[in-house]
């Protein structure tokens, strides 16, 4: 791993400037959400679990959820002298882990993760460039601030960009 | 009634009872292990502790490493989700112990067979299903857990499951830590318990929480 890399947690956001480096590991049900000023050069990146803060009790953690971890993560980049009209996104994650018949709606947590964060982006305003959702594989990305380059690796898949 | 805050529910009384639940489940799987494998099983009390996502993956070998892990839902009083976490070489020597067989040497060490998946899944849904009957029992519940499914990934995806189910109220759960040892081959028998809110609080009292 590089030294400029920045881990971002689960349930966990960060921002930085070129030539900084984020990543977070093994996103599985959960969805990363990569956000990108190529003008200022300033990445975002948050992990969130849930797709809906207004639906849970235990909300005080904004990056654990797509509503409020965007809004969190456009606020961080800003600081960091990036501006909403030039963000760009793109997601990876939200895989079902377990190959079941999924009845019970809240073991289907992946699709209604990848749907809402779409939803989030769009009432935020920013455009979704491209997207890899599903599956039934964990995913660990890195997004570069010097380039926006949004990098996918997962178990015996290698890596590829998104 | 507002809820106690489920991140400093569990006093060390109450883990000492989980605890409890734990090594009587250890107990249960040992004997059925060892009937199933027809060798000598020994797995010691194990440890209980009550944890952050995080220091979960650590546990385990880290975000990125790669585990086998069997995962069955509950359903019945106490509902929500059981795994077994194994290291890849350990899920390898289950199969290995009951087949008789070793893996081809050029096949990638994350791909098990269909022979191998289903064996490693009967062995952990035996496991799984040995602490849930002490659970259903200390607690007085009927616990019905599903088919058990296996997956192959990295730790932090596979955690995903659990701390999204339980995300929903806190960030920490429940990790039982066990070492079975099978004829002197060593693997690690980690368990996440994962109930949902009501199943929660049903535990909680039984446990004699106000």
């Amino acid at each position: 791993m590089a030294g400029n890399m920045i881990v971002v947690g689960m349930a966990d956001l960060k921002a930085c400037k070129s030539p900084g480096v984020l990543t977070t590991l093994g996103l599985g049900s959960c969805i990363g959400i990569a956000i990108y000023d190529k003008i200022a050069k300033v990445a975002g990146l948050a992990h969130i679990m849930l797709p809906d803060s207004k639906a849970i009790h235990n909300n005080t953690n904004k990056a654990k959820f797509a509503d409020t971890a965007i809004v969190e993560l456009i606020r961080e980049m800003e600081k960091l002298g990036a501006k909403k009209i030039n963000m760009k996104a793109k997601i990876a994650g939200g895989a079902q882990m377990f190959a079941f018949n999924a009845t019970n709606e809240n073991l289907r947590v992946g699709d209604r993760n990848a749907e809402a964060t779409k939803k989030a982006l769009q009432s935020c305003g920013i455009p979704l460039l491209a997207s890899e959702t599903g599956a039934n594989f964990g995913r660990t990305v890195e997004l570069y601030a010097e380039t926006g380059k949004f990098l996918i690796k997962a178990i015996g898949q290698g890596i590829r960009e998104l | 009634m507002a809820m106690k805050s489920a991140e400093s529910i569990f006093s060390d009384a109450h883990l000492d009872v989980l605890k409890e639940i734990g090594s009587m489940g250890t107990a249960h799987a040992a004997t059925a292990l060892s009937k199933m494998v027809n060798k000598k099983v020994t797995m010691p009390p194990p440890n209980v502790s009550w944890l952050e996502f995080q220091d979960v993956a650590n546990l385990v070998g880290g975000a990125e490493n790669v585990l086998a892990a069997i995962f069955v839902s509950l359903s019945g009083n106490i509902q929500g989700m059981m795994m077994q976490l194994m290291t890849v070489e350990a899920a390898h020597n289950v199969a290995e112990l009951v087949t008789g067989m070793k893996p081809p040497s050029d096949r990638d060490i994350y791909v098990f067979d269909e022979m191998e998946t289903s064996v490693i899944q009967e062995v952990g849904n035996i496991m799984l299903s040995s602490y849930l009957t002490s659970l259903a029992g200390l607690t007085n519940s009927q616990i019905k857990p599903s088919i058990p499914y296996m997956c192959v990934d990295m730790a932090n995806s596979i955690l995903s499951v659990p701390a999204i189910e339980f995300g929903r109220m806190a960030d920490k759960m429940l990790f039982i830590e066990s070492q079975i040892e099978i004829e002197g081959i060593e693997f690690s028998g980690n368990f996440v318990l994962v109930p949902n809110l009501h199943s929660f609080y049903r535990i909680l009292r039984s446990l004699g929480v106000e």
